[in-house]
């Protein structure tokens, strides 16, 4: 049965490379290999607006990814936006005066929330807030508040 | 009027009774799957017969999908200056969309049309009704294991596919048009995600293999026992396999990434 076992090592080969190729897609291309994360621990911020901040935008803090916005919810009593972040666990010194806020990476792109460490000797806990945190840059606010100002300065003259 | 409400019920009654035999047709090949654990070799002659000959048609056409894929993308990116998104690009079209749909009516012209043809004529020379007298099953015998091989090797070669397709966006855009290697590969890990993306187009691809292999199979053995109802046979397979590719992709597509 010559012909056969060539056939087999040729089914063999066909079955390792799509494979090969589902892992290729699954691990390179994806976020798969980003995913395999150790322990976190979750710290809330509360923003004026959190702007187009989404669950799982990263969190960074100089420019590193430390962590991921777990879920956005609305506080009724204080009408701001409370966002739970999951902070890696070997990240776990960062002070409790700690600033958050909502930047924008480049001028089109995904918003993410920026930690800037302050100078406090203790530690954020699991469950503790920052309390100390900046809205994101509405562009049209920004924009209509431009307007409105030069042309109150027009009017003065 | 009264021979058009005559051809109208006439086209119903033999659409239904062909799903009607379809379906049947589709539980028996199912109900064989249990035996085929005890003949694997059957299996494995027929994923070389689907799946290893189909082998070199879906790496070339994956490279040059991909290919013009880079250049297309590269063009109509650029005008925004956002060249370094190609990746992205190439990659989520071709892991969603074209990975699977490609493959799939690729597949059903090149093994679904085989498959077809193959057991048109074991039916038209009486190969089946022979073995049926050897008292052989030859839904179990025949239909099952292709059956088997078609949903096995379809979305192996969908994956092929789109990994190859990527690769061969890379080539062109990176190599020829000059985008940053780094920024190619980064920007699509960070945006495909692997459930919403990589997921479901296996599954798609999964959907794909059963219903192409489905109709080639049920085309083949409910074919006219003639060398023109073999010949019309094939055609039917390719015709009805790429509607309900593009149909059940439409579908699909619907209710995967409606919600977003």
């Amino acid at each position: 049965m010559q012909h056969s076992n060539t056939q087999d090592t040729l089914v063999g080969l066909f079955v390792a490379a799509g494979i090969a190729g589902l892992f290729f897609l699954a691990l390179q291309v994806s976020n798969l290999s980003t995913f395999v994360e150790e322990d976190t621990y979750t710290v809330t911020a509360s923003f004026e607006n959190s702007g187009g901040l989404k669950v799982k935008s990263p969190v960074s803090a100089a420019g590193v990814k430390i962590g991921q916005v777990k879920s956005i919810s609305f506080d009724p009593k204080t009408y701001q936006s409370v966002v739970e972040m999951a902070i890696y666990s070997k990240y776990e010194n960062l002070p409790t005066d700690t600033t958050a806020s909502v930047f924008t990476a480049g001028l089109l792109g995904e918003q993410y929330v920026n930690l800037e460490p302050g100078g406090s000797d203790e530690y954020l806990q699991d469950g503790s807030k920052i309390e100390i945190t900046q809205s994101a840059i509405i562009l049209e606010k920004a924009i209509g508040q431009f307007l409105f100002k030069s042309a109150e300065e027009k009017a003065k003259k | 009027m009264i021979k058009f409400l005559n051809f109208l019920g006439r086209t119903t009654t033999t659409g239904f009774t062909k799903l009607g035999r379809g379906s049947y047709f589709l539980l028996d090949t199912l109900a064989g799957i249990g035996s085929m654990a005890l003949r694997p070799r059957l299996v494995v002659n027929q994923i070389y017969f689907v799946g290893v000959l189909s082998f070199l048609i879906i790496v070339i056409s994956g490279l040059f999908v991909g290919m013009v894929l880079g250049l297309q993308g590269y063009y109509i990116l650029s005008d925004f200056g956002a060249e370094e998104t190609l990746g992205l690009m190439v990659a989520a079209s071709l892991v969603r969309e074209l990975g699977p749909v490609v493959t799939a009516l690729l597949f059903a012209g090149r093994a679904g049309s085989a498959l077809t043809a193959e057991i048109g004529l074991m039916k038209a020379t009486e190969q089946l009704s022979g073995m049926e007298m050897m008292a052989i099953d030859p839904i179990k015998r025949i239909i099952t294991p292709r059956f088997l091989a078609g949903f096995i090797a379809m979305p192996l070669l969908a994956a092929l596919f789109s990994a190859v397709g990527i690769v061969g966006g890379q080539l062109v855009g990176t190599g020829l048009l000059g985008v940053d290697d780094g920024a190619y590969w980064s920007q699509m890990q960070a945006n495909i995600d692997f459930e919403d993306d990589i997921v479901n187009g296996v599954i798609k691809s999964l959907v794909f293999g059963f219903v192409t292999t489905w109709i080639a199979l049920f085309e083949g053995y409910d074919t006219v026992p003639t060398s023109e109802g073999v010949s019309r046979a094939t055609t039917r397979t390719v015709v009805n396999s790429a509607f309900s590719i593009l149909g059940l992709d439409f579908i699909l597509t619907a209710l995967m990434f409606g919600d977003d």
